[in-house]
């Protein structure tokens, strides 16, 4: 079983590493974008799913990462890195702005004072002179990497934006598997009691809303230096909608199945372009019957019926064999 | 009366008028079990809620080992050493056993922002966890989700729980509310148990346990205490019979 999962794994890796070389296959660029949904869909489930916080306000984090590294990048002049980096904190500390403000509230007023504040940042885009309003931000250069790496070739950017994302999905792994990570889920679960245990619950959500808000910029910037551009439907609330989406068709109680929704939905709107307009309502179905057939997402369910199988295979003898040998030892 | 450990003077909360809580003034003296008990409406869970700062009293001051706790926020007297239990069973459901202690026992290294920190970081605890879940009886149950266990189980691990953090005063939430009569025998020899060394204010309808436990008892009617003493007194006291009988004929 181990050794099935890793081989799984390590074809799969391989594949992906070999993308660039196999434009005929898939489209690079198109592959270079789901990765930053990925990441996008995984930081916004620090919040809900591992938070139990519901923010409808996350375009504007993953917007103000793309206008803010495109800004800096093009009209500073700044290299790429630091220009990624500064979406980055920007978005965090918009973040630390929507948590503060919005944590005063939960669940649907939550998601509403997310979405007005959202709604701000969308209409400032759309106003500041910089952003080039409806025509976005264009031309944004690709520059080099830490100087060494030129980002004008597609094979280049590929394997650094692969990096980045893959640190940034290590990030969420290890802020979900930390000692801060077991508070977040005692808030999920019941917040009063994690009060009354001492944790000062508002500063833990402050914290995770940043956390989710940077890694999400993160992942709007290296969009804006893929396609080179930072658009407004990148800050717009539909954005906001399809994270959602994304993250309840992957599976919000698991780490990485925000990742399996967000390469549904990035496939879905890339391969079906051809219906036009139905791609709303094929989503929209697939959508339903997900919600329908499994309410715990993909990965959740895969993942409930391969631990069923172990379970199955484990279970029958070595359970009380472990049992005893804790009784020995303690 | 020398200063207890908490002491609570002419409390008060009032909800649009409707006096909760009217002027209470208690003293609790450390190592002791105090229960406040009264019919329903009296006002013990409002009161008990502002002991542990769940709720703003609208008057009066709370007082907790010498230092003014009137207005300071409840994670701020849970580290300070007051904690409190909640009536329907608080666990973290979709956690397991192990991990409902052993977040109980993290708070012990300060306030843990640490996101980067492997769960390794914490390796250390688990033996005292395991101390904690054997001297409530869970030791068989430590993977099993805390949403799966029976009633009685919860509570025992609540208590658990609530143990780890080593508090000086524990303020329990009718700890025995809606148990079997065995569970209800197993949770008072254990919270005699763990009382040792403690200071414990409980609000409990079950006389059996009150008399049982409890060195000193509050009654309460109407947000007001009718009569405070040990459960020789208290039991004996007509206007206690009076009022027990005449809120039990309503219900």
């Amino acid at each position: 079983m181990r050794l099935l999962t890793w081989t799984v794994l390590a074809v799969g890796l391989i594949a992906l590493l070999a993308v660039p070389f196999f434009p005929q296959v898939v489209y690079p660029i198109f592959v270079m974008k789901t990765f930053c949904f990925i990441l996008f869909a995984c930081a916004f489930n620090l919040l809900l799913g591992h938070t139990g916080i519901l923010s409808f306000g996350h375009a504007a984090f993953f917007g103000s990462g793309a206008y803010i590294t495109g800004y800096c990048v093009k009209y500073l002049g700044w290299p790429t890195d630091l220009g990624l980096l500064a979406g980055m904190l920007a978005a965090a500390a918009l973040g630390v702005i929507f948590g503060a403000l919005a944590i005063r509230r939960s669940g649907i007023y939550l998601a509403m004072i997310t979405l007005a504040m959202a709604q701000l940042v969308y209409f400032f885009y759309l106003q500041a002179p910089f952003t080039g309003a409806e025509d976005g931000l264009q031309q944004i250069p690709r520059g080099t990497f830490l100087g060494l790496l030129d980002l004008r070739s597609d094979i280049t950017l590929y394997y650094v934006v692969f990096g980045i994302v893959a640190a940034g999905l290590w990030v969420v792994w290890r802020t979900v598997n930390s000692p801060f990570g077991a508070v977040l889920r005692a808030i999920r679960e019941h917040e009063p009691r994690a009060v009354s245990l001492g944790y000062p619950v508002a500063r833990y959500k402050v914290l995770v809303f940043a956390l989710s808000a940077g890694l999400s910029g993160l992942a709007g910037s290296m969009k804006a230096i893929i396609f080179q551009l930072a658009a407004l439907n990148d800050a717009h609330w539909h954005m906001s909608g399809d994270v959602i989406l994304m993250t309840l068709l992957g599976g919000m109680n698991t780490v990485f199945g925000p990742a399996a929704g967000a390469v549904l939905v990035s496939a879905m709107t890339h391969y079906l372009d051809p219906f036009g307009a139905w791609v709303t309502v094929i989503i929209g179905l697939v959508f339903m019957s997900c919600v329908l057939l499994f309410r715990e997402g993909i990965v959740g369910k895969l993942g409930k019926i391969l631990k069923l199988n172990t379970n199955f295979q484990t279970d029958a003898a070595p359970a009380p064999g472990r049992l005893e040998k804790s009784k020995s030892e303690g | 009366m020398a200063p207890g450990i908490l002491q609570a003077k002419a409390l008060t909360k009032s909800f649009k008028g409707f006096y909760a809580v009217d002027g209470v003034t208690l003293n609790v003296e450390e190592g002791s079990i105090h229960a406040l008990i009264g019919a329903n409406g009296a006002g013990k869970t409002t009161c008990f809620n502002l002991l542990s700062k769940f709720l703003e009293p609208t008057s009066g001051s709370i007082v907790f080992k010498g230092k003014d706790i009137t207005r300071s926020k409840p994670d701020r007297v849970a580290r300070l050493g007051l904690v409190r239990s909640f009536q329907i069973s608080a666990v973290f459901g979709g956690l397991s056993v192990m991990e409902n202690v052993s977040l109980a026992l993290q708070r012990g290294r300060g306030e843990s922002f640490d996101f980067w920190r492997s769960p390794r970081a914490l390796a250390h605890q688990r033996p005292r966890a395991e101390e904690l879940l054997e001297s409530v009886g869970l030791s068989a149950y430590k993977e099993t989700p805390a949403a799966e266990l029976p009633y009685g189980r919860k509570r025992a691990l609540e208590l658990a729980t609530t143990l780890a953090l080593d508090p000086e005063v524990m303020l329990l939430d009718e700890p025995t509310a809606g148990m079997a009569t065995e569970d209800v025998g197993r949770i008072a020899r254990l919270i005699q148990t763990v009382a040792k060394g403690r200071t414990v204010v409980m609000v409990e309808h079950n006389l059996g346990v009150v008399s049982e436990l409890c060195d000193r008892i509050t009654v309460l009617a109407r947000g007001q205490i009718l009569v405070e003493g040990d459960y020789e007194t208290v039991s004996r006291d007509e206007r206690v019979i009076e009022s027990y009988i005449g809120g039990g004929g309503h219900e």
